[in-house]
């Protein structure tokens, strides 16, 4: 993502991370090496334990890098207050997993005698679990270090389970499980080029549209080889979308591009909005979720109409703070309903929702400037530089002058200062549109007793309130060159190199358009591509892989 | 015969472990110690601490700074809650963070120019905060190699980093940090028991095999992500050091005692949950120190973007820098001083805590050195001119106090060196381009 470097007239670039003059069809970027998210890291322990087993544990914060936790996921390692967490989670999943609630059904074996070392039972409940877990069968070195460790464990402490337990627990803070370390092969096919093997396709394919580890199935494929035949990708891709963890996983790329991570320490002034509670946090999120699930998965419709639409989901306390009346069903909690606002509201789409603008909010007060470059930088891909140093903020410092009641107000004095200008110019118009939405997004049209106006303007296109925003947005083309880079990175984890660039401007974005903006085409495009599954070469020159060791039968 | 020094608790202990419960009596440890507990019977003192204090938006340039150079004899009132510490701080005004041409960026450049000694290039950082080069020093011993807290509520508000693209994730949670500190795992150096538990022997034996990984991971792997790797496995090899510990009986400390149980506080950037949770901190971290978990701790009492707010304004810190008038009578922005108020508070808080701990016939403070800083030099305009700075305790009698030491227009690296070379660091050089320095601050120096 490019900085606005000069932004005033920068803003009318669009999205400007896609130009390149490299050939397309070499398109490569380099294999990543991610840290497992916390959503993914608990949707895996989930998938392979259960649901009854409970993490019990804080996770290490995410970063995020060029918008996206994904990108960010390439560039962290596990600092040691962070392996200690991991250590801590590690101990406590797999004490749940060994049980006596559950050992039943996750051991596959029984140990000849539950207080001593069964290595025959070790190995073949760590295999099957390492399997899972690493995302690979293990290799014969792997195997027998583990059953060793779970064989010293249970005669240190006189039991089996306790036992594979510790090493159950070694494999869930080792790095082959909290890293996805993508491996790199000449591809056969094409000499000189190179690939990632059949496990590290499996793990990005599945990451990808499930936000989550291989299952059995696809790690068949990859162990098959079926994966790299062209039949048997599609046969995987449309297995996996047909699946409702597409979901799942949609939901997952939205949250990340969206930052909802940033609920988890949003805070508000609820002695000035005491209608803000968490469930209303909660509800703010899956309403936007429920929207996009709904537009995108069930309707299958313009990825665009995200920005216009006025059909949208309610609870009772989003209608409250929506100031909208809705039916719901008497006699249960927190009921969800589908709700359209009448033609005539000033509310539609996603930005009018709580979770766009009380996300980007001021904990006490609604800020034009922050929802402004907020959907500047998470809509449509554009950075905008941080202010300068040494600024003279005099001129809108007086809050209670009678001239400057509203936020516009302040923001025009602020404006007049020339070195804020320029960049103020970028954010303030679109987000003054946005100004009948208070810090929690509740709905008003007067500020400390001014009308609010809340018109506005975006690269060009003016309007008069947040509905024209929506429709500027709509038909802004950074817009949808946006959705396609993140979408691409959610899947690579890496900024796009110049030939993918090339590539998803030449062929992505531009399917994206001819088919209608679908967006569930937009991830079989990708999925199905050969592309997605090119690297560069190794960095090291080395093509020996963990894999040419694995062990067989497992 | 085996000469006497090879019997080491650690040797014996471990000859024990294959036995049930061990039992060590206290005496053979205790005469470890001196009577009045300050130091070693060998006459080595108890070992040098250190810690960061950050808080965010500086202070009011002319309202901290104490009247004259050399010896404080008073505060300017930002930092008047230090008035009865004059004796045990020092405070240096006058130093800058130099930008070489790069980018201001808010909030960011200022704090990690003086935590790193290099302004950054770009909004990310990746060489480590003096805090950790000093950890590697002092810290590797102990349970805990560095102790990172803060108080907004949120972990992203650290200002301690390895060699990374993410910083040290702060606990925001005292209660969760009762936990990690003073649990089932914590290990009284005064208790007259002790029971080495097999269970962690066991745990041994697994971290072993996951470091068995290590070379066929590193193989394939290009070297900004081997660094990553590598940085996983120098976190591994705390958790082994503190299952190592734990299999020790470990020398008594006469001013260790276990806090009483810490309660959940709700989190938040309230002004006064922040000072309460602050305070909780402030009492776990000294506890941690005098018991010898952890030699380097990082506090965090606001951020950067200062996210401070006062129960029923809409307005934040950060806002109120921007937005609110200075008055023209007092001269500066009354609602902005008002949390720099709380915030100097506060650090008076901290230091209070750190000299409530007696030890021998000194206390916790005298051999600490807390070094406070923050992003900026006057919030109001994002300056990075005459940077407040200041330090707290004696380093074990390395540093000097009570001093005013007025820099003119010196990269703030300067004290940076300083501190590492008065906790033990060999180092006689640090940062990078305008901010390198190979000058200490000699005044306060030894």
């Amino acid at each position: 993502m490019r900085r606005l470097a000069m932004c005033g007239a920068a803003a009318m670039l669009g999205f400007v991370g896609l130009a390149g003059s490299a050939m397309a069809e070499d398109a490569a970027g380099p294999a990543a090496m991610r840290r497992l998210t916390q959503e993914q890291y608990r949707q895996i322990i989930n998938d392979v334990f259960g649901p009854t087993v409970t993490l019990g544990g804080r996770f290490e914060p995410d970063v995020r890098d060029a918008g996206l936790l994904a990108v960010g996921a390439s560039q962290v390692s596990v600092t040691a207050a962070g392996l200690e967490q991991y250590d801590r989670m590690a101990r406590s999943i797999a004490a749940q997993v060994v049980d006596e609630q559950h050992r039943a059904l996750l051991v596959p074996c029984k140990p000849a005698a539950a207080d001593a070392a069964d290595d025959a039972c070790a190995k073949t409940f760590l295999s099957k679990v390492g399997r899972l877990l690493f995302r690979r069968p293990l290799t014969q070195k792997e195997v027998a270090s583990s059953v060793t460790a779970a064989h010293d464990a249970a005669t240190k402490t006189g039991s089996f389970y306790n036992g594979v337990g510790l090493a159950l627990a070694g494999f869930l803070e080792a790095p082959e499980f909290l890293f996805r370390q993508e491996v790199v092969e000449a591809d056969p096919d094409h000499a000189g080029q190179y690939r990632l093997n059949a496990y590290s396709k499996a793990s990005r394919l599945s990451f990808f549209l499930w936000n989550a580890a291989p299952d059995p199935e696809l790690l068949a494929a990859a162990e098959s080889g079926e994966i790299n035949k062209p039949d048997g990708l599609k046969k995987q891709v449309d297995r996996l979308m047909a699946s409702p963890r597409l979901e799942i996983g949609v939901r997952a790329f939205f949250s990340d591009m969206l930052a909802f991570d940033g609920f988890g320490t949003l805070a508000k002034d609820t002695s000035l909005y005491p209608k803000f509670t968490s469930q209303v946090l909660r509800d703010a999120q899956e309403q936007t979720m429920r929207t996009i699930v709904d537009h995108l998965l069930v309707q299958n419709a313009d990825y665009r109409d995200l920005f216009t639409t006025r059909k949208t989901f309610m609870t009772p306390l989003l209608a409250s703070i929506y100031k909208v009346q809705a039916s719901f069903p008497e006699g249960v909690l927190n009921p969800w309903v589908a709700y359209e606002y009448p033609a005539n509201a000033e509310q539609a789409g996603i930005l009018t929702e709580a979770s766009f603008v009380g996300l980007h909010s001021q904990p006490g007060r609604s800020s034009a400037t922050v929802r402004g470059k907020a959907l500047r930088e998470v809509m449509l891909c554009q950075k905008v530089p941080d202010p300068p140093g040494n600024v003279n903020f005099n001129l809108v410092q007086d809050t209670n002058n009678p001239n400057f009641k509203t936020a516009r107000q302040r923001l025009e004095a602020h404006r007049s200062e020339a070195t804020c200008a320029g960049c103020h110019k970028i954010m303030d118009p679109v987000g003054l549109s946005m100004e009948n939405f208070d810090t929690i997004g509740g709905f008003r049209t007067t500020e400390n007793g001014a009308m609010i106006d809340s018109s506005g303007e975006l690269d060009g296109a003016k309007f008069t309130n947040v509905i024209g925003l929506g429709k500027a947005v709509h038909d802004n083309p950074a817009a949808t060159a946006c959705i396609v880079n993140r979408v691409y990175q959610f899947g690579v984890g890496h900024k796009p190199t110049k030939s993918e660039a090339a590539w998803m401007t030449q062929t992505l974005a531009a399917n994206f358009k001819t088919g209608g903006y679908k967006f569930t085409a937009l991830l079989k495009d990708i999925a199905t591509s050969d592309t997605f599954y090119r690297t560069t070469a190794p960095q090291t020159g080395a093509l020996d892989t963990p894999h040419s060791k694995l062990a067989s039968g497992q | 015969m085996i000469p006497l020094k090879t019997f080491n608790r650690r040797r014996i202990l471990k000859g024990m472990l294959g036995t049930s419960a061990v039992t060590v009596a206290l005496p053979f440890l205790d005469c470890f110690l001196d009577v009045n507990g300050t130091a070693l019977a060998d006459g080595q003192k108890l070992p040098v601490c250190f810690g960061t204090w950050f808080w965010g938006l500086g202070l009011n340039p002319g309202r901290w700074e104490p009247p004259t150079a050399g010896k404080i004899t008073g505060f300017g009132p930002e930092l008047a809650g230090l008035e009865p510490y004059k004796d045990k701080v020092n405070v240096y005004s006058g130093t800058k963070v130099i930008l070489d041409g790069r980018p201001m960026i808010t909030h960011f450049t200022g704090d990690w120019a003086v935590l790193t000694g290099t302004t950054p290039r770009e909004e990310r950082v990746e060489i480590p905060s003096v805090d950790m080069l000093i950890a590697d020093v002092i810290g590797t011993k102990t349970r805990f190699r560095s102790i990172e807290v803060t108080s907004t509520g949120n972990p992203v508000h650290s200002y301690s980093r390895r060699a990374g693209a993410a910083v040290n994730p702060a606990e925001p949670s005292p209660a969760a940090l009762y936990a990690r500190i003073f649990g089932p795992e914590f290990k009284d150096p005064n208790a007259a028991d002790f029971k080495p538990d097999p269970q962690v022997m066991a745990r041994q034996s697994v971290l072993s095999a996951v470091k068995e990984q290590r070379d066929d991971l590193a193989k394939t792997l290009g070297a900004a992500d081997k660094a990553r790797l590598d940085e996983y496995f120098s976190s591994l090899r705390q958790i082994e050091q503190q299952l190592d510990l734990e299999l020790q009986k470990p020398a008594p400390l006469e001013a260790c005692s276990k806090p009483e149980e810490v309660k959940e506080l709700s989190p938040g950037t309230e002004v006064g949950t922040v000072f309460a949770n602050h305070k909780l901190f402030a009492g776990l971290l000294a506890h941690a120190l005098a018991c010898g978990q952890t030699r380097v701790i990082n506090v965090t009492f606001n951020d950067a973007t200062s996210s401070l707010r006062k129960a029923g304004s809409s307005m934040s810190h950060h806002v109120f820098t921007h937005e609110e008038s200075i008055d023209p009578q007092l001269g500066y922005q009354p609602n902005v001083t008002d949390f720099i108020m709380n915030i100097s508070k506060g650090l008076g808080t901290m230091v209070a805590t750190l000299d409530s701990i007696k030890e021998g016939d000194g206390t916790l403070l005298d051999r600490m050195l807390l070094m406070a800083t923050t992003d900026t030099g006057y919030a109001k305009v994002h300056s990075l001119d005459n940077m407040p700075l200041i330090t707290a305790g004696r380093a074990g009698g390395h540093m000097k106090t009570g001093i005013h030491v007025v820099a003119k227009g010196d990269p703030a690296t300067r004290l940076g060196l300083t501190v590492q070379q008065a906790v033990g660091v060999p180092i006689h050089s640090w940062g990078t381009d305008s901010m390198e320095t190979s000058k200490t601050f000699t005044e306060v120096m030894v």
